[in-house]
C-alpha cells in the first residue's frame, strides 16, 4: 500500500476538539494569540470576514497561520538559516465565529529569502479548512502597506487583478489589518495555490 | 535531511468541488489554483510533539468522573512519511462522536443521547518510531442532512502536522466492513478504491487486551519524501 494518506473535510463538529477556546471542557493546544512576552517586531491584528459562494458568512471554517518572526526568522528554519531567539512559534489557530469572523494577534513577520534568495515581501502563510472542504486550501497573507510586494516573487506569479485577493489592508485602527476570505466568489474569489 | 514535496502524491485527495457532497457546492474555489514554488515558508512549519499534550489526553475513557458508555477501544498505529519513515515527535489530534453518534458541539441536534462521560476529544504525540496510540469508544453512526436517508459510516477525525506546512493533513478514520460506505459521499470523494482503503483502519487481533477492549490499527503516510532517495 502506498501513497499518502487521503484528506477528508474537517467537517461541521471540530470546534470542541481543535478550537474549544473555553466553549467546551477541552484544553486548547493553539490559540489565536501569537505574541510572546519577548517576541520582538510591531504587533498587529490580521481580522477578516470568511463568505461562501453565495456571500453568506461561514461560520464553520478554521484558519491556521505560519510565519516567520519579526526579523524574518522561522522557529523549524531550514538547514544554515538561523534560530530565533524568542519564544515566538509562528503558529496560530482560530475557529470563524457566528458573524464568519476571525483574528490573529501577532507580530509582523520579517522579509524572508525566496528560492532563489530574493527576498520575498514579508506574509503570513494560511491553511483553510471548513465543512463542504474536502482539502484543505493554502494562501498567503500580504500587507498593503510594504513596498516590497511589487517585487515578491510569489505575488508575481498571481494574475494582476488578483492580487489584491492576498493582501491584508491596513485599518484606520493602528495595527490592524483586514483579510477577509472568499472560498468561492466572482472577482473576489481569494486565490488559493496549488503547492 | 531535506524532504521534497512531490505534487503527483496530492492526487489522492478528494476534488474540491464534490457535489454529492452538497456543502462543497458553495464552499470551493472556482478558480483554478495557483501553481508556485516552494518557499522556505512553506517547507518548514509548526513543530509540536510532547508540549502540547497534558497526560491523560491520549485516553478519552478518563476524561471523566465516569466511564462512558460504549465499546472500548485502542486505535494505534504509526505516522509515516512517503517513504514509509516513521515521523517522531509530532502531534496527533482527534475527535469524534461517541458510541450513540452523537457530538458535544452546539449545532449537533441528532436526537441521540449526549454521554456526561465522553467529550470526544484527544491527543497524542508520535514516539521515536512514529507510534501513536489512543484509548477511546467506538463512534455511532449519525444521520446529517446532505439527501434523503443520509447516514455518516462511524469514523475518527483525526488532524496531523508532519514534517512542514506542506504536510499537514485532516482527515477521517473508517472502521472495517462498514456498509454505510457506498451511500456515502465524504468518503467516495476519494476516487481511487486504493487511496480510499488507506483510510480504513484494520482489526489488530494481537494487540486487542483480553477482557478489555478490542484494538484497530491505523497508519497515516503524510507527504514528503527524501530529496536524495536511496538506490533499490
Amino acid at each position: 500500500m502506498s501513497g499518502i494518506t487521503p484528506s477528508q473535510t474537517v467537517g461541521p463538529y471540530f470546534a470542541y476538539g481543535l478550537t474549544p477556546t473555553k466553549r467546551y471542557d477541552w484544553s486548547d493546544a493553539f490559540s489565536n494569540n501569537l505574541i510572546t512576552p519577548d517576541a520582538v517586531g510591531e504587533k498587529i491584528r490580521v481580522e477578516g470576514i470568511v463568505r461562501d459562494g453565495d456571500g453568506a458568512v461561514i461560520p464553520d471554517a478554521m484558519i491556521e497561520i505560519w510565519q516567520a518572526d519579526g526579523q524574518g526568522r522561522y522557529i523549524t528554519p531550514v538547514a544554515g538559516e538561523a534560530k530565533p531567539n524568542t519564544a515566538f512559534r509562528g503558529f496560530g489557530r482560530c475557529g470563524t465565529d457566528q458573524d464568519g469572523y476571525y483574528s490573529f494577534d501577532t507580530v509582523k513577520p520579517g522579509a524572508v529569502a525566496g528560492p532563489d534568495g530574493k527576498m520575498q515581501a514579508p506574509h503570513i502563510v494560511v491553511c483553510y479548512f471548513s465543512r463542504g472542504l474536502l482539502t484543505h486550501l493554502f494562501t498567503r497573507i500580504y500587507f498593503s502597506d510594504e513596498a516590497s510586494n511589487a517585487t515578491d516573487p510569489t505575488l508575481a506569479q498571481v494574475p494582476e487583478e488578483r492580487r489584491f485577493t492576498l493582501i491584508a489592508k491596513k485599518d484606520n485602527r493602528p495595527g490592524v489589518y483586514t483579510f477577509n476570505i472568499r472560498p468561492q466568489g466572482d472577482d473576489d474569489e481569494t486565490v488559493f495555490f496549488d503547492i | 535531511m531535506t524532504l521534497v514535496y512531490p505534487k503527483e502524491s496530492m492526487i489522492v485527495h478528494p476534488a474540491h468541488l464534490s457535489p454529492e457532497y452538497r456543502s462543497t457546492v458553495k464552499r470551493s474555489p472556482k478558480k483554478p489554483l495557483i501553481i508556485v514554488k516552494h518557499t522556505m515558508s512553506e517547507l518548514t512549519g509548526p513543530v509540536y510533539g510532547n508540549e502540547a499534550v497534558n497526560a491523560g489526553d491520549e485516553d478519552l475513557t478518563k476524561q471523566h468522573k465516569g466511564e462512558p458508555i460504549g465499546e472500548r477501544i485502542i486505535v494505534h498505529g504509526r505516522v509515516l512519511d512517503e517513504d514509509m519513515r516513521p515521523v517522531p515527535n509530532t502531534l496527533v489530534e482527534l475527535w469524534q462522536a461517541n458510541a450513540c453518534g452523537r457530538y458535544i458541539h452546539v449545532v449537533d441536534q441528532h436526537p441521540a443521547p449526549l454521554d456526561p462521560n465522553f467529550t470526544g476529544a484527544g491527543r497524542a504525540t508520535t514516539d521515536k518510531d512514529g507510534y501513536y496510540r489512543f484509548v477511546t469508544i467506538k463512534p455511532g453512526a449519525y444521520p446529517w442532512g446532505n439527501h434523503p436517508n443520509a447516514w455518516r459510516p462511524a469514523h475518527i477525525h483525526f488532524s496531523l502536522f508532519g514534517h512542514s506546512f506542506l504536510s499537514r493533513l485532516v482527515t477521517q478514520m473508517y472502521f472495517p466492513g462498514d456498509p454505510l460506505f457506498p451511500y456515502d459521499p465524504i468518503f467516495n470523494a476519494v476516487k481511487d478504491a486504493n487511496a480510499r482503503a488507506r483510510m480504513i483502519c484494520s482489526f489488530d487481533l494481537e494487540h486487542t487486551i483480553p477482557d478489555w477492549a478490542l484494538c484497530y490499527k491505523f497508519d497515516f503516510v503524510l507527504r514528503g519524501r527524501n530529496a536524495t532517495p536511496m538506490e533499490h
